[in-house]
């Protein structure tokens, strides 16, 4: 299969960047296999395979054959929901002919050489990358073992390899019928040369891939007995919980424990520069110690912080603040009809159903951690910073995520673990409360964006202008991978490219850094969910302005770019786009993007009730991620990251008063409920390319089509998020039919109606 | 501090779990959640938010759903408690866990011990539920991946043992 770029990269503008974190692969060039992880054995994988209990049949950082059992995978990305254990187990199995009921999959130990996508940083599980880093390097992984162990057996038999075949991890001599199962010929097969060149299967010879597997997570994780992080029991371990300065940005000034010392269970008062914990002997005695504490914060520079001036100061920016070209193509027609709007982005939180948590035993010579992290090398180099240890004696074992959504991207719940740890003799599992989680989240950046275009007389778009202000993750994350002119390529991805044949534009961004102490972190879909609500918003805006119906609109300009023009076909004719009359106040909206090397359509149907309420009726998505690895898995990523994305454009805004975060839990970071969940069907168009990113695709497209309908059901256009209902009730009656009957409210501004 | 039972005395009480029997020694305020969790090794039943708004720590009290991480343990002494680890042996349980797996509803898996005993109890007392039913007794549960478009499906299988298509099995050729 080729893996030809299926649109035009600004390849100048990439030569000498990695771009953002789903960039940086697509500058790779998808499917292809990179300078550090191979399906050959290299000079770390002896040691790792060592430590692995030395099986006999190691030819890789991958596969591990012993006599007896099954084969062991080593997954070299996290499993945090996305599905991935079951992608790889796909391709390592499909090439190593075992099946998926034969094999047991581990966690990867932290190993830069083995594991490492240099791109993304090293070892990291994000953008998207995970099975297009690895479709090549896991299939020719399995192809190798396979080739050794067909060797091996065929010298046993003193025959020709190419008469024996392989079905489910037993070799057979065709001709005679002798048989040897892999576990027989695991220690022959080790003492094999390494073949420098190996046969793929071709596509229809595939027995798995292609096929909707079931999840190899799934057995334990519904008997309970998964271990997550959150989960681990170490010998003599206590339970510790934290409080850091709500304020961000500020300090520990002093702490009062007399009283939560006095409290039965609690063990320790620990503090650092800027937070307090205190160690129980369950999470109960520490939560009621840290609640018995009287603490006195320094709140530094962020005391007076607000929301209100974090947007005024993004405003201002906007207008005077040194430009970075994004991407120029032609310039500004003088003439034209144009068409301007101005959109804004709130910041978010992730909110994983497992709070953060470490689990650290730090003593004289050794530091052990035990995390769920998308980064675990990232928290060996803090774990050694914070105790002086070399990297060679800090022992990290992963787990599996009870949700990541980019939050354990970062590792700064490690790294604070580790400074609390390094001051007890006993390991101590750090546990934050979902208001620690949500107060201390590092979030998802605000936006600013002045967009523009130009119509021609046809009402086509003949030029386009993305202005956009914001701060930005990659600077701090992976200085090295901003642009030589200061450019953040996350910033400007699905905005500097769309799909549509537009002649003439210009992207470009206006950095504005946060205040010291308010950090910005990857958020589910990264800079596509945040374009894609930009971009597609405004594309129906132009629609309408052009008096065009939003599919046809798009249509037109979507000649050249077939695979996109697919899914939007799909999309249209699986809801019945255009056909029949809608009730009233219900209405559906397009959106369409190519994030992540995938190409989506989504097409929300939702009312709107005379109060204001959404309510989402029917969701269908069409998806073309190339070779689809395992399509019910491709079905799962696409309804939970679109359901995802649905909550955060209807509910969730992390807002600042006096530098501190005002929301704090589910109650007011609000997330869909089952009773709020649409009908939400996918569709899969048939594809031989090269396999697209799914983790962040369904995200990425939701809160576009959500607006898009609202507009088409209301009149409303929504150039904000979250979703602010006081715009959409459809006039005082309709608030005093349902105040009629209800008690005097405490307070009516809510019920105001806007202007 | 006088010398009533208050959360700085520990109290000795007897928990029935999954059929067994359990002596604790614990603050009667200490919610049954950190009891399974902290003190007996129960380690299914998940801690999400605290306040009774996630339902990941669903465990059954009674045959009934309850959110354990604000559930005192003063107040579940000598009743059955039934956990994720045991809801298998219950008929109710077992085809949940079922369903999920013929389904494979799981992402993350963080919420699911929570969704399946919320799901085995709404069957245990209404075995033919219909959406609204599923709607009332599953909307306690967050799930931040988004499976439940696959729960929902799940126990419609569980319930009627037939199976629900997955939709994108075969593409879809234009």
């Amino acid at each position: 299969m080729s893996s030809k770029a299926q649109r035009p990269l600004d390849l100048e503008r990439r030569r000498l960047t990695a771009g953002g974190l789903s960039l940086a692969f697509l500058w790779l060039g998808s499917g292809k296999a990179n300078a550090f992880i191979s399906a050959r054995r290299q000079d770390g994988d002896a040691a790792a395979a060592l430590a692995d209990g030395n099986p006999p049949f190691a030819p890789n950082a991958f596969i591990r054959i012993e006599p007896e059992g099954p084969v062991r995978l080593v997954m070299p990305n996290v499993e945090m929901g996305q599905g991935i254990y079951t992608g790889a187990c796909a391709m390592l199995a499909e090439e190593l002919d075992v099946g998926m009921d034969q094999i047991v999959v581990e966690h990867a130990p932290p190993n830069e050489a083995l594991y490492g996508i240099p791109l993304l940083g090293g070892q990291v599980t994000g953008g998207s990358t995970s099975t297009r880093s690895h479709w090549g390097v896991l299939r020719e992984a399995g192809a190798v073992a396979r080739s050794m162990l067909v060797a091996a057996a065929a010298a046993r038999w003193s025959v020709d390899p190419s008469g024996c075949s392989v079905k489910r991890g037993v070799v057979t001599h065709d001709k005679t019928g002798r048989k040897l199962t892999y576990g027989a010929l695991a220690k022959a097969a080790g003492a094999l040369p390494i073949p420098a060149k190996v046969a793929l299967k071709e596509p229809a010879a595939f027995t798995l891939i292609g096929k909707p597997l079931r999840r190899v997570d799934s057995p334990a994780k519904v008997a309970g007995i998964t271990e997550f992080g959150i989960d681990v029991k170490v010998p003599g371990m206590k339970i510790a919980t934290v409080k850091a300065c709500p304020t961000h940005g500020g300090t520990l000034r002093s702490v009062d424990d007399q009283r939560a010392r006095a409290l039965p269970g609690v063990i320790d008062v620990l503090k650092i520069d800027n937070a307090v914990a205190v160690v129980g002997e369950h999470f109960w005695a520490a939560k009621r110690g840290l609640e018995a504490l009287d603490i006195v914060w320094d709140p530094g520079v962020n005391a007076d912080l607000t929301t209100a001036k974090l947007t005024q100061a993004l405003a201002e920016r906007s207008q005077n603040g040194p430009v970075i070209p994004g991407r120029k193509v032609g310039s500004k027609p003088a003439d034209g009809r144009t068409v301007e709007a101005l959109y804004q982005l709130p910041m978010l939180a992730h909110a994983p159903m497992e709070p953060l948590n470490t689990t650290v035993q730090v003593s004289a010579d050794r530091c052990e951690i035990w995390v769920g992290t998308q980064v675990p090398v990232r928290c060996v180099s803090a774990a050694a910073q914070v105790t002086g240890l070399p990297e060679s004696q800090i022992i990290l074992h992963n787990h599996y995520i009870g949700g990541g959504f980019g939050r354990r991207l970062d590792h700064d719940s490690v790294e604070q673990a580790v400074r609390f740890a390094k001051q007890v003799p006993y390991p101590v599992k750090i546990i934050w409360t979902r208001e620690e989680d949500i107060r201390h989240d590092i979030v998802r950046p605000m936006y600013y964006d002045r967009i523009s275009a130009v119509l021609g007389s046809d009402g086509r778009p003949v030029w386009y202008g993305d202005h956009i202000t914001s701060g930005t993750v990659l600077a701090r994350w992976m200085p090295a991978a901003m642009g030589k002119d200061g450019m953040d390529d996350d910033i400007i991805e699905c905005a500097a490219e769309t799909p549509y044949a537009i002649p003439n534009l210009d992207v470009n961004w206006v950095r504005h850094d946060m205040p010291a102490g308010l950090e910005l972190g990857w958020w589910r879909g990264v800079g596509p969910t945040h374009n894609l609500f930009v971009i597609e918003s405004f594309m129906d805006e132009l629609a309408h302005a052009a008096g065009k119906d939003p599919i046809d609109y798009r249509r037109v300009l979507l000649a050249k770019d077939s695979r996109a023009l697919g899914v939007l076909e799909l999309a249209a004719r699986k809801i019945g786009w255009g056909s029949g009359a809608l009730p009233p106040r219900v209405g559906r909206g397009v959106a369409l993007g190519s994030p992540f090397g995938s190409h989506v359509c989504l097409i929300v149907e939702a009312e709107v009730t005379p109060q204001g309420e959404v309510r989402l009726r029917r969701a269908v998505a069409a998806i073309d991620c190339g070779i689809a690895i395992n399509p019910s898995s491709v079905e799962a990523q696409v309804q939970g990251g679109l359901l995802f994305g649905l909550s955060a454009a209807l509910y969730s805004a992390i807002t600042l008063k006096d530098g501190a975060f005002e929301q704090s839990n589910f109650h007011d970071y609000r997330n869909l409920r089952m009773n709020e969940v649409p009908q939400v069907e996918v569709y899969r168009v048939d594809s031989p390319e090269a396999p697209g990113g799914l983790g962040e695709v369904g995200t990425a497209i939701a809160a576009p089509a959500l607006c898009n309908a609202i507009f088409a059901a209301t009149g409303v256009r929504l150039r904000s998020l979250p979703v602010d209902k006081h715009h959409l009730i459809a006039d005082g009656a309709a608030l005093k039919s349902v105040t009629a009957d209800a008690p005097p409210p405490v307070d009516r501004e809510h019920t105001r109606v806007p202007v | 501090m006088g010398r009533g039972i208050s959360h700085r005395d520990l109290v000795m009480y007897s928990l029935d779990i999954n059929g067994g029997k359990h002596s604790v020694d614990v603050p009667p305020d200490m919610p049954l959640l950190w009891v399974l969790r902290d003190v007996i090794g129960l380690m299914g039943t998940k801690f999400g938010c605290g306040i009774a708004q996630c339902g990941a720590c669903t465990v059954h009290l009674d045959g009934q759903p309850v959110r354990s991480c604000v559930l005192a343990v003063s107040a579940v002494a000598g009743r059955a408690i039934t956990t994720v680890e045991g809801i298998g042996a219950t008929p109710s349980g077992k085809k949940v866990q079922q369903a999920w797996l013929d389904v494979d509803v799981v992402q993350c898996g963080y919420c699911q011990s929570g969704q399946i005993m919320s799901a085995a109890a709404l069957l245990a007392h209404t075995p033919n539920p219909t959406d609204r039913d599923i709607d009332a007794a599953m909307s306690g549960n967050i799930c931040r991946c988004g499976t439940y478009v696959r729960i929902r499906a799940a126990i419609k299988q569980a319930a009627t043992g037939n199976a629900e298509v997955l939709q994108t099995l075969a593409a879809d050729a234009t």
